[in-house]
């Protein structure tokens, strides 16, 4: 067991994990970051997308003791005082979810996304989007919530 | 209070009620259930095709730490029950017998054989490893052809891989003339096509893996399942389990999408029941993607041969059609069933005199296929689609011009087809004119001609698709004449509460269709109480008692029309007790906008006031029971036939074979649109699993029986990146089969587009002699079809193992 602490969606915490713990199932079985879930077995599918020190990593391949003294957030420490992220909110706003399993990890991807590009091409959102797997949307609505996020234009 | 104008609910483009929580994490996945005791299990699966289970040692891993137990299918008696097939399509079908866990053979690779029972899951897959399993490997049936010609037996008990064999032939049925003697006069004076096409098996691949939890601490068994059919399951586990229903609640939480993948009783769910009725102990399992896409049943899987006859000018006259269909090792829910449910659709929208149906379906040492979304309409699409482009190139035309030479004219609805059935309404003209327009399909054309002339190392193609399908499962009738194991109805309750909201109780289990959001603005409207204060309820057999759940796109043009029926009893359930505290006559009340008005006055109540007064009781009418709560059932008298015209562009570079989708434009006729956002929604997603089919997914075997496409590295889901924006708009005709005009569209565009595609891809190519691409039409494959004229060969000569065999040891 390793002593691990690191802050997590704002909030310290402090845990003795088994070196082979993976980060996703550390916020999951052991923080109760249910928000934060598992497509995969094979770092394809990026639903269990988090931001490790601000920037987006698929939580299923860093282990828990990596991110000892980082600060990591999920999709449940995006909203602030009751206020949805703009990307969150443009989900929404522009239907881009179905069955909603791969929106953490796309929502958490969709703003490393646009911290990096703030303005992107279409073609730059559907390469940045590239590691996280949907089977509901087509991607057509994920794109557009992208760009609506980013201000270009409202949703038609 | 002044009554004012209200927006209606239905046609709205509302924000789904559902997002608020999925994109905020606050979700109720099973996986994420946490039982107090709860036990976590991991399964020990075979890892060969088909062998006889020698000897089992378990001592091992029943050493493990924290490990409570492990047990294999000799452990159990009759409480674990069997997976059922609740379609045996012909009376003699030969059915294989299916434990969730056999003990003495295993019949496909990822088939259970034992199971850990361990304190966390981590430790309960770390024991997995130590389960020592002795097996005699014995032959496998893997290719279908060689399976359906019996050369290896699956079942060697059962003598035979051949389960049933279905036949519709119009001339027998009364409904048309005999197929054999079209094709003969064809012959001599006409145009015959025959054509082979082959529906790959494919994987649903739904995001959220399968997860169950049972809990067994309580007065009544709790089984939580990502399931689609949370009351089949618990019909199912009834009927073979041994445990009354009364003593049986199951609960579909959120579940992540399904696509008929989670349309199925499952030998992981009767085996976690099995366990944790064992111990007594709530007990949890939830799969492995890997595990997933090698247990969790695969889709499609078909040989189709077809035989066209047309007159000389592209007139059809008859269509045969024989398939062969692989089940793989069992024969699931559905089953055989899948094709069947394609059989009354290879006419699709034309006026065909003649057509025979037939399907052998066969068993194989694989995993079992079942629904995946289309369920036999996108094969059934897929062979008349791409077939009526070969006519068109026969008789030298046009391929929009040979489908309207043939398709059911707008004023000849009702139309009852070959196959008996009664399209209700529908505009293919319209529909397709609208979708050309859209498309730009004359300066496509031209553009592609332009290419062929110039020789462009890229050629441009252009395919078609103009499809219909019977959705909205289903009249009960039909299914009983088809065997069928149960019926097709839909229930519903309605209830107001003392400060008059609604709660809508409804059978169908949603996994992402939207139904909070779109039941509400239905009954929004109904009862014409606001958006917001409508709540529906689902997914729990605890809630929602009675139901069919979701799938073959019935939730709306069912569900929907349950709901409408149970909310009309509530007005007239209120309507005496509104004219008692109104002093007035029944006969002088009408009811709008949610509220009873007496006729010619200012006077009137709000359908929340009469629920209020209605709680307190203080005064009702004589005789009135102090309730509004209303339930229907409605079972349909008709399927739901929604169509469209759905067109591609595709550009394939010759030099590589490298495809490129340029456009995409499809209209569809779903009827009435209750939301349109959650329309567009689905057709997006639809139209991709289409497109998926036609260029990237496949589930490949290699000779050994081994699933070489066993994880997302080698199952090709497109991403975002691999896929386009397209341009979707609707014509309308209203459904004259439910009240509301709707008709199902949830798997309209999966059934549309994968012969529009193909169709593109082969119309480029066409002119290096290519009539026919094998799906998926990858790059390699499309790059030997131009080098050989051929289809770009089969699949099976690459499904080999990842490693060169003299490397490592």
């Amino acid at each position: 067991m390793t002593r691990i602490t690191l802050t997590v969606d704002g909030a310290q915490v402090s845990d003795d994990v088994e070196p082979r713990l993976l980060l996703v199932q550390y916020l999951r079985e052991r923080l109760g970051k249910t928000g934060t879930v598992i497509g995969c077995d094979t770092s394809n599918c990026g639903a269990c997308t988090v931001h490790l020190n601000g920037t987006s990593v698929k939580s299923c391949n860093v282990l828990a003791v990596q991110a000892d003294g980082s600060e990591v957030t999920t999709v449940e420490g995006l909203a602030q005082d009751g206020q949805l992220h703009p990307v969150q909110e443009a989900f929404r706003e522009c239907h881009g979810l179905q069955c909603g399993y791969c929106t953490p990890g796309m929502i958490m991807q969709s703003i490393d996304l646009l911290n990096t590009n703030p303005n992107p091409s279409e073609a730059e959102i559907r390469e940045g989007l590239e590691g996280n797997l949907c089977r509901c949307t087509g991607y057509h609505n994920i794109v557009r919530a992208v760009q609506h996020a980013a201000g270009q234009g409202a949703p038609s | 209070m002044t009554a004012t104008e209200v927006e209606n609910e239905i046609g709205r483009d509302r924000r789904r009620k559902e997002d608020q929580r999925l994109i905020t994490g606050r979700t109720r996945w099973t996986d994420n259930i946490v039982l107090p005791g709860m036990l976590h299990l991991a399964m020990v699966r075979s890892p060969f095709a088909h062998a006889t289970i020698t000897s089992i040692d378990t001592s091992a891993a029943k050493a493990a730490p924290n490990v409570v137990t492990v047990l294999t299918g000799a452990d159990f008696g009759e409480e674990l029950g069997v997976c059922i097939n609740a379609w045996p399509i012909t009376p003699d079908q030969v059915t294989p017998g299916h434990s969730p866990m056999p003990s003495d053979r295993v019949a496909f690779a990822g088939e259970i054989v034992a199971v850990v029972v361990a304190r966390s899951a981590a430790e309960a897959r770390d024991a997995a490893e130590l389960v020592d399993v002795e097996y005699d490997e014995l032959p496998a049936a893997l290719d279908l052809k060689k399976a359906a010609a019996d050369e290896v037996i699956a079942h060697p008990d059962l003598g035979t891989n051949k389960s049933a064999y279905w036949v519709f032939d119009s001339a027998e049925a009364g409904t048309g003339g005999n197929v054999e003697d079209a094709i003969a006069k064809a012959r001599t004076d006409g145009i015959v096509i025959e054509r082979e096409y082959r529906q790959q098996r494919l994987i649903p691949a739904f995001m959220e893996p399968r997860s169950v939890v049972v809990d067994p601490t309580g007065e009544q068994y709790v089984m939580y399942s990502a399931t689609q059919i949370p009351h089949i399951v618990r019909f199912a586990l009834a009927a073979t389990t041994g445990v009354p229903e009364s003593k049986i609640r199951v609960i579909a939480p959120d579940v992540g999408g399904g696509f008929g993948g989670k349309l199925q009783v499952t030998p992981e769910e009767w085996i976690a029941w099995a366990v944790g009725r064992r111990i007594g102990k709530p007990v949890k399992y939830t799969e492995t993607r890997s595990e997933s896409l090698v247990s969790g049943h695969h889709g499609r899987d078909q040989w189709q041969k077809l035989t066209l006859a047309a007159e000389k000018d592209g007139t059809v006259t008859g269509f045969k059609v024989e398939l062969l269909a692989d089940l793989g090792a069992y024969v699931a829910i559905v089953g055989g069933g899948v094709p069947v449910l394609g059989a009354f659709m290879f006419n699709s929208i034309y006026k065909f005199p003649a057509y025979h149906f037939a399907v052998q379906t066969v068993l194989t040492n694989k995993t079992w296929t079942d629904a995946y979304r289309g369920a036999g309409r996108p094969e059934a699409t897929y062979a008349i689609e791409r077939i009526m482009d070969e006519l068109a190139v026969e008789v030298g035309v046009d391929p929009l011009v040979i489908r309207e030479k043939n398709w059911i004219k707008h004023e000849e609805f009702p139309f009852t087809t070959v196959c008996g059935l009664e399209y209700d309404s529908g505009n293919y003209e319209a529909a397709t004119e609208k979708a050309k327009e859209m498309f730009g399909y004359d300066a496509l054309r031209a553009e592609q001609q332009q290419r062929r002339e110039a020789g462009d190392p890229v050629q441009l193609g252009i395919g078609i698709s103009t499809f219909t399908e019977m959705c909205g499962l289903a009249p009960s009738r039909v299914l009983g004449s088809l065997d069928y194991g149960a019926g097709g109805w839909e229930h519903a309750a309605v209830r107001m509460t003392p400060l008059g909201k609604v709660e809508v109780v409804t059978g169908a289990s949603a996994h992402g269709q939207g139904h909070e959001t779109a039941f509400s603005q239905i009954v929004a409207d109904r009862l014409g109480v606001p958006f917001e204060d409508v709540e529906v309820l689902h997914g729990d057999t605890q809630v929602a008692p009675r139901g069919l759940d979701t799938y073959g796109s019935r939730s709306l043009v069912v569900g929907g029309e349950a709901i409408v029926r149970a909310a009309d009893k509530v007005v007239e359930k209120a309507k005496p007790i509104a004219a008692h505290l109104l002093e007035a006559s029944v006969d002088d009340l009408e009811f709008s906008a949610g509220r009873f008005s007496v006729r010619g006055t200012d006077q009137g109540l709000g359908i929340a006031e009469i629920a209020t007064a209605v709680f307190t009781a203080h005064n009702l009418p004589d005789g009135v029971e102090p309730t509004l709560d209303s339930d229907a059932a409605f079972d349909p008298t008709s399927f739901s036939f929604p169509h469209g015209t759905h067109l591609c562009a595709m550009e394939v570079d010759t030099e590589t074979g490298a495809l490129n989708m340029r456009k995409y434009v499809c209209v569809d006729d779903i009827g009435t649109i209750i939301n349109p956002l959650i329309v567009a929604g689905q057709v997006h997603g639809g139209l991709v699993q289409g497109i998926a089919q036609a260029l990237w997914e496949e589930a490949v075997y290699d000779d050994s029986g081994t699933l070489v496409s066993g994880s997302f590295v080698d199952y090709l889901l497109p991403t975002a990146a691999d896929t386009i924006t397209f341009d979707i708009d609707h014509t309308t005709s209203p459904s004259t089969t439910n009240s509301l005009g709707t008709k199902g569209v949830g798997e309209a565009g999966t059934i549309a587009s994968t012969p529009a595609v193909v169709n593109a891809v082969v119309d480029a190519v066409r002119q290096f002699g290519v009539n026919d691409i094998q799906m998926p039409c990858t790059p390699e494959r499309v790059w030997r079809a131009i080098q050989t004229g051929g289809k770009g060969g089969a699949t099976t000569e690459a499904a080999m193992p990842h490693f060169d065999e003299g490397e490592g040891s």
